[in-house]
């Protein structure tokens, strides 16, 4: 025993403790325990927990890690999900990531993930370290990370705190993903004063793996050993953890506030390769990443998830700071940590690919059948737990919840604004606002092409990766929400979100198969935050069922609000989609000069939350409508179109309409249209600049080779699809040229595009 | 010209990745003495003309805000040192 730790003993609390001390108080309702969680706590354990036990507990019982609150909602993904949508699905929910089979023997993993509240504290560390997160998630499945997207949503864009959190969130996904070397292919950058003290800063990682490689991480076998590798235990992350020093009285601790979490990409690099490496040489029995709730998450779960006991040393944890408590040790959430499960004749082998890679490991202990999570701290019990009783079977609420008694008053508040007589100048407004104008400066600071399989990436619809450099099998993901849509209705709201990413997916030219969600909401005891999430819920389940997509996993972040005020509803949803061969993806330019300009979908009077009412302070009304038969049919004319090389761009309608469309599908290559509306108001019974600015849902526009017109327009009828050639691209000419209404140069029209981010944060 | 001298080092509880790769890279270079490495930053701010303690109070000001980031960092000195600058 060491000096330190001979000095510290007299001060832990162990279980002979706390049972000879059944009064003593601790410090629950500042961990963040309810009275009544902190009672049910000791009828569990028959006793008062040890401090580490409190530890434990109040960790894995948090909102963050135990879903308490959305447990009962979130069942209906499961519930949801038809037989016909399982056929694609290798692991389901509940795992650290969900699998799905896309062929030639070939799977892919994917996640998102939030990181919101830790961004908000420290912009550059917290949103690098959720890239690191969500990447071991991966990681621990098995796969290999092949890329990652951001959705992004803050405060106005003209608020004195927005560019420190822009500046450091930017940074922090480019240092640490460009550092890990992976591809940020896409994702979403939204401003809105609802997210001023509260932005959402979402993470998405993709791996890829054979079948035969997919692990799923439990501990089972009674014997085999339990190892800790990676960083070593430092005082990241613990939250409120200062209150813990009941257990030690050594004052010559750092600071007691929590620490933040710093991340280091090339010790998580190292991590990726030598996790593979293991996986290949089948020397693990199960891996467990650590994230939050650290040590704590990884021993309840692991033992809960396999044979039910484990029996852990805690002294044996490699510290970076050795002044730490065994209750600081198990809620520590130090970054590039993971945790395995190895049988005692893969132990040499185990710690030959450790050194190959000089990564620091530890044995904790081992797998036990007894039923009991034991850990001790040199030799004392300090947790004599049910494992199971920790990390599964925490409190479930069935929180209350009502229709908020402002939304009938807002969604009769229909936007009514009188129209711009200068549709020309209002194209420009709204392609230079904050939310529409291009997110270039952001993307340019990620590596996009990194690795060489990138085959889109912002600003296309969805992202793109080749998966089998042989074949060209690949992979689309796109992320979507629209919080206003939310706001106005969030049953329609989270199925209009899923719509979009499918849409988008499909637009690319991919199948949609499978959906990952991280669905940001304020206070879950706010019984109208409650409502929303309800709704949420399910809006989204009843939407997979009828696109026939299912729910693989995801991520709740409940609690962002500043003050009494929640943001809007914002779930943001991802589709992964699946495509035989890359190289037939569809851009969202056009090139070719006298291609035919068709829009799918008919548009109606829809501009109720609406970008252009965004721009002129509205938010109220119906979101639009939305016919998930037709956005089927719709993507599967996207999708035949790609395959039988029917159109050579598509690019999906939605926030900013057609204006919105017309305009990047011409900035993407630089090259211009004529464009005739005067056919489709005819047809749609609407005016022009409803044309332009409505957000009708299941629309799409598609550059069409000359050669292909007849086919295409033959199979739009086929499939009883309303389309209607609009006009034809034009490279002579570069501008957008909308006849009998307005000539806008590209110049002039890129640099309102183009100019809006630098001028803000450049 | 006097100059001021800000020294900032990483929080003790914040891990230092700069610090560990070079605590990593001494042994190979055969360097074997030390058990630990943590690297901070050191700024100079000159002074033209005499420094008060107005001018000092100033750069612990811009210490504490501009030249460290409180939430990961800790402002170790500030300091006024005579020699010329090179």
């Amino acid at each position: 025993m060491t000096a330190e730790a001979m000095s510290r003993k007299f001060n832990i609390d162990t279980v002979a403790n706390a049972e000879a001390t059944p009064g003593q108080d601790l410090p629950w309702a500042a961990l963040g325990l309810t009275e009544s969680e902190y009672r049910r706590i000791g009828e569990i354990l028959g006793r008062r927990p040890t401090g580490a036990e409190l530890a434990m507990y109040s960790v894995m019982w948090s909102e963050h890690c135990s879903y308490k609150s959305s447990k009962v909602h979130l069942r209906q993904f499961g519930d949801k999900v038809t037989d016909a949508m399982k056929e694609h699905l290798l692991v389901g929910i509940g795992e650290n990531a969900g699998v799905v089979d896309i062929g030639d023997g070939w799977a892919v993993t994917f996640k998102v993930e939030s990181h919101n509240h830790p961004s908000f504290v420290e912009p550059y560390q917290g949103a690098a370290t959720g890239v690191g997160g969500i990447v071991r998630d991966i990681i621990s499945m098995g796969a290999r990370p092949v890329a990652v997207m951001d959705p992004l949503r803050f405060g106005a864009i003209d608020h004195p705190d927005t560019a420190r959190l822009v500046h450091g969130i930017v940074a922090g996904i480019g240092g640490y993903g460009n550092s890990l070397g992976l591809p940020n292919i896409g994702g979403e950058v939204v401003f809105d004063a609802v997210y001023q003290g509260n932005p959402l800063v979402n993470a998405l990682a993709v791996g890829v793996l054979r079948h035969e490689d997919i692990r799923l991480a439990n501990a089972s076998g009674t014997g085999n050993r339990v190892v800790l590798f990676g960083a070593r235990t430092g005082g990241d992350g613990i939250g409120g953890a200062s209150v813990l020093a009941s257990e030690s009285f050594d004052s010559s601790k750092p600071s007691k506030r929590p620490a933040v979490q710093v991340g280091d990409p090339f010790a998580e690099k190292v991590l990726i390769e030598c996790c593979l490496e293991l996986f290949k040489a089948s020397v693990v029995e199960g891996i467990q990443d650590l994230g939050a709730a650290g040590i704590s998450c990884a021993t309840s779960e692991l033992a809960s998830n396999g044979d039910g006991g484990m029996h852990v040393e805690l002294t044996n944890v490699l510290l970076r700071d050795p002044s730490l408590t065994p209750g600081e040790i198990l809620m520590s959430e130090s970054q590039e940590r993971m945790m395995a499960v190895v049988t005692p004749e893969n132990v040499t082998a185990f710690e030959a690919i450790m050194d190959r890679w000089a990564v620091e490991y530890s044995w904790l202990g081992e797998v036990t059948d007894t039923g009991r999570l034991i850990i001790e701290w040199d030799g004392e019990t300090i947790v004599d737990v049910d494992p199971r009783t920790v990390a599964h079977d925490g409190p479930v609420y069935e929180r209350p919840y009502h229709r908020p008694s402002w939304l009938d008053r807002v969604q009769a508040d229909a936007f009514d604004a009188e129209q711009p007589t200068d549709l020309r100048a209002a194209v420009l407004e709204l392609m230079a606002s904050p939310n529409m104008c291009s997110k270039d400066w952001v993307t340019d600071q990620f590596d996009r092409y990194v690795q060489g399989n990138t085959a889109l990436a912002m600003p296309d619809d969805a992202g793109v990766v080749r998966v089998d450099e042989e074949t060209g099998l690949g992979v689309a993901i796109s992320t979507d929400a629209n919080g206003r849509y939310s706001y106005l209705d969030p049953y329609e709201g989270a199925r209009l979100a899923l719509a979009e990413a499918y849409r988008n997916v499909a637009t690319s030219g991919a199948e949609p198969l499978a959906v990952s969600d991280c669905l940001n909401f304020g206070s879950p005891e706010d019984p109208e935050v409650m409502w929303q999430f309800a709704e949420t819920v399910r809006g989204l389940a009843d939407a997979c069922q009828e696109l026939g997509v299912p729910v693989t996993g995801g991520n709740v972040s409940l609690y962002n609000q500043t003050g009494g005020v929640a943001v809007h509803p914002t779930p943001v949803v991802g589709v992964l989609g699946v495509f035989d061969d890359v190289a037939r993806r569809t851009p969202s330019g056009w090139r070719e000069d006298g291609q035919a300009i068709y829009l799918l979908g008919t548009t109606k009077d829809e501009l109720d939350g609406s970008e252009w009412a965004n721009l002129h302070g509205h938010l109220g009304g119906r979101p639009p409508a939305l016919d998930l038969a037709a956005e089927k049919t719709l993507a599967a004319i996207l999708v035949n179109c790609s395959r039988d090389g029917m159109i050579d761009a598509a690019h999906d309608l939605s926030e900013g309409g057609l204006a919105a469309v017309l305009s990047e599908m011409a900035l993407r290559f630089g090259v211009g249209a004529r464009i005739g509306l005067d056919e489709l108001c005819e047809r749609d019974r609407i005016d022009a600049f409803t044309a332009l600015f409505s957000e009708s849902q299941g629309r799409a526009v598609v550059a069409v080779p000359r050669s292909e017109e007849v086919r295409y327009n033959d199979m739009c009828t086929a499939r009883n699809y309303p389309t209607l050639r609009i006009g034809v691209v034009d490279t002579e000419n570069e501008a957008l040229d909308l006849q009998g209404y307005f000539n806008l140069p590209l110049d002039q029209l890129r640099e309102a595009h183009q100019g809006t981010l630098p001028r803000h944060f450049g | 010209m006097p100059r001021i001298v800000v020294d900032v080092m990483p929080k003790p509880e914040i891990l230092d990745p700069q610090g560990k790769a070079i605590a990593g890279a001494l042994p190979r270079i055969g360097l074997t003495g030390f058990a630990a490495v943590r690297q901070g930053k050191r700024f100079e701010l000159t002074v033209d003309g005499e420094i008060t303690e107005q001018i000092l109070e100033q750069a612990r000001h811009a210490a504490t805000t501009l030249l460290s980031n409180p939430v990961i960092e800790d402002v170790t000195r500030v300091e006024v040192i005579e020699e010329d600058a090179p």
